[in-house]
């Protein structure tokens, strides 16, 4: 079976294809040369892992995610649902704000984050850690002259209660967006509040933990 | 038509360069080298800067075939690093400046290095890497501004390996992460490390505390721990080096190959003081080979702390026209990379 080749994505090569009848994208984690090759699969297995299973928590805490319709750790292809309509949310930011006025833009964009930040809210509150929150892993669907937002790329993602890991995943996405969308520093903004709302109880322990992980980055800016 | 003299002293180097319009006329340098075992403190570091730095002046003019009225711009280091070596570089830059009557600029050092890499690889918009003894991050530029796409959120990289160093009690002559590198060529048994990496940022402190433990199995607290590994501690300290610098080049490699994906670029730069690592340069290029990119690397001539590098960056900021007015040419530990406007790219 030829494959069409759809992108090299930082974790492996997208295809599109199909499993049983229904097509699919399949992520193909390809053995990076670059690594010691026991470090490789033990890196390979664990994000396999890790993306099915966040996947399938995701779904049942009635989060979107790509549904993962089969898995294949011998040929470390995953084949899952493929939203082919969805662009993700950084190409979607940059859209909004070139073909807006300002206003517009923002008002906008603080729907979409507001939205986002109530999903990662939901997240955390069931525990799922994604661990690489970024724009161009938040996809846009179109639906019904709206859209929906579906989390991709769970490879990095873990459960795990604790609010150090709740706090590190907030601090990476604060980051993610000061530097893609450093012309709109009020996303982060609007994700936070929305966040609050929909991340359970621990919510005063959860941002306590993401200044403390925001202080500790600072200390960066040292010797060099 | 830019000649600029740079001073570079913000950690145990020296630099003084000079450079003509992006072209290389001096390049000279002294590095502060503690006994193995030790690394180099603030006070001790300033006073070797102190008594290094005149001769140096002179060597640089003398090598360049220069004299003090022919330079335009005399450029400084003024952030980030440790205060007193810093303040080395920045008294004498600003005694030149008045002695000789030439306009005075103080200069990012992240911004230096990657100037720097940028000229001599000739790369036009890559992703880059600074690897050092107090930075690690992942940067990319947009906007008039380089920004921060990823980087450690505890200790840099460079600092992993120094004090790891030190624990086996490496020499650090000529650099800690060189003889590291060295012995780690005799080893290919890989031991599993923790692998750390948090969407584009990275952490090494769990990392240097397990391999310390595995270095130095006496040392251990936990003595349940240390008794149920009792049996499985050969390894040699190449064994360790080794998977140290597989481990941590890995980590790196992935969120720079993150970033290239996010940002859409194929081409990648690596700077810093790590970054004349030939396993990471290595492990870069197959990287980049994979995805049909390109690497730029430089040696250690450009890689390391050097004065021509903030020599370059200062003619650059004065060639757009940034002027500094001698009040504020003070020296700041905390200066970060995307603080700086850069006027000279209007990319």
């Amino acid at each position: 079976m030829s494959l069409e080749i759809l992108k090299q994505g930082a974790e492996g090569r997208l295809y599109l294809g199909n499993y049983k009848g229904e097509s699919c994208l399949i992520k193909e984690r390809f053995v990076k040369k670059y690594r010691h090759p026991d470090l490789d699969t033990q890196i390979t297995r664990q994000r396999m892992k890790a993306e099915a299973k966040a996947a399938g928590r995701c779904l049942a805490a009635g989060i979107l995610a790509p549904r993962i319709l089969h898995s294949d750790l011998n040929t470390h292809k995953l084949y899952m649902e493929y939203f082919d309509k969805a662009q993700t949310a950084k190409q979607f930011i940059q859209e909004t704000v070139a073909g807006k006025t300002e206003d517009l833009a923002k008002q906008a964009l603080e729907e979409l984050c507001t939205r986002i930040g109530g999903i990662i809210g939901k997240m955390h509150s069931n525990h799922i850690i994604h661990g690489d929150l970024t724009t161009s892993n938040i996809l846009i669907n179109p639906k019904e002259g709206d859209y929906e937002v579906v989390f991709i790329d769970f490879g990095l993602s873990h459960y795990n209660q604790a609010t150090e890991d709740k706090g590190v995943d907030l601090y990476v996405l604060e980051r993610a967006l000061l530097s893609t969308h450093s012309e709109q520093p009020y996303l982060f903004e609007s994700i936070l509040s929305s966040y609050r709302k929909e991340c359970g109880k621990d919510e005063e322990a959860v941002l306590a933990k993401f200044e403390e992980v925001r202080a500790r980055g600072r200390k960066r800016t040292m010797i060099g | 038509m830019v000649c600029a003299l740079g001073i570079e002293g913000s950690a145990n180097k020296i630099g003084i360069g000079i450079i003509k319009d992006g072209e290389v006329l001096a390049n000279v340098r002294r590095t502060y080298i503690t006994p193995p075992g030790e690394g180099f403190l603030p006070k001790e570091t300033a006073k070797h800067h102190r008594e290094a730095i005149l001769g140096l002046v002179q060597s640089s003019l003398k090598e360049a075939k220069l004299q003090p009225a022919d330079l335009d711009v005399i450029c400084y280091t003024k952030g980030p690093g440790m205060a007193p070596p810093l303040l080395v570089g920045a008294i004498v830059a600003r005694t030149l400046s008045l002695l000789w009557a030439k306009p005075l600029l103080g200069v990012n050092h992240c911004i230096g290095h990657i100037e720097m890499g940028r000229l001599i690889t000739g790369a036009q918009n890559p992703i880059v890497l600074y690897v050092s003894g107090g930075n690690t991050q992942v940067i990319a530029y947009s906007n008039q501004r380089y920004r921060i796409f990823g980087e450690t959120i505890d200790i840099a990289v460079g600092n992993c390996l120094d004090r790891f160093a030190r624990i086996i009690k490496l020499s650090n002559d000529p650099s800690p992460g060189y003889n590291i590198e060295q012995l780690a060529k005799k080893s290919n048994r890989y031991i599993k490390l923790p692998y750390v990496v948090k969407g584009m940022d990275v952490s090494f402190s769990g990392i240097l505390s397990y391999i310390e433990d595995l270095a130095e199995p006496g040392k251990r607290q936990n003595k349940r721990k240390r008794q149920q590994e009792e049996e499985v501690t050969d390894y040699s300290q190449a064994d360790l080096c080794y998977s140290l610098q597989e481990t941590i080049f890995a980590m790196l490699v992935e969120i720079t190959e993150r970033a290239m994906a996010h940002c859409g670029s194929n081409e990648v730069l690596i700077v810093g003081g790590v970054g004349c690592n030939e396993r990471l340069q290595e492990m870069m290029r197959i990287m980049c080979e994979e995805r049909g990119g390109k690497l730029f690397a430089t040696d250690e001539r450009y890689c390391i702390d050097n004065g021509l590098m903030i020599a370059h960056a200062g003619a650059e900021m004065f060639r757009s026209g940034t002027r500094m007015p001698l009040e504020e040419a003070f020296v700041t530990q905390r200066f970060r990379t995307d603080e700086v406007l850069v006027s000279w790219r209007q990319d």
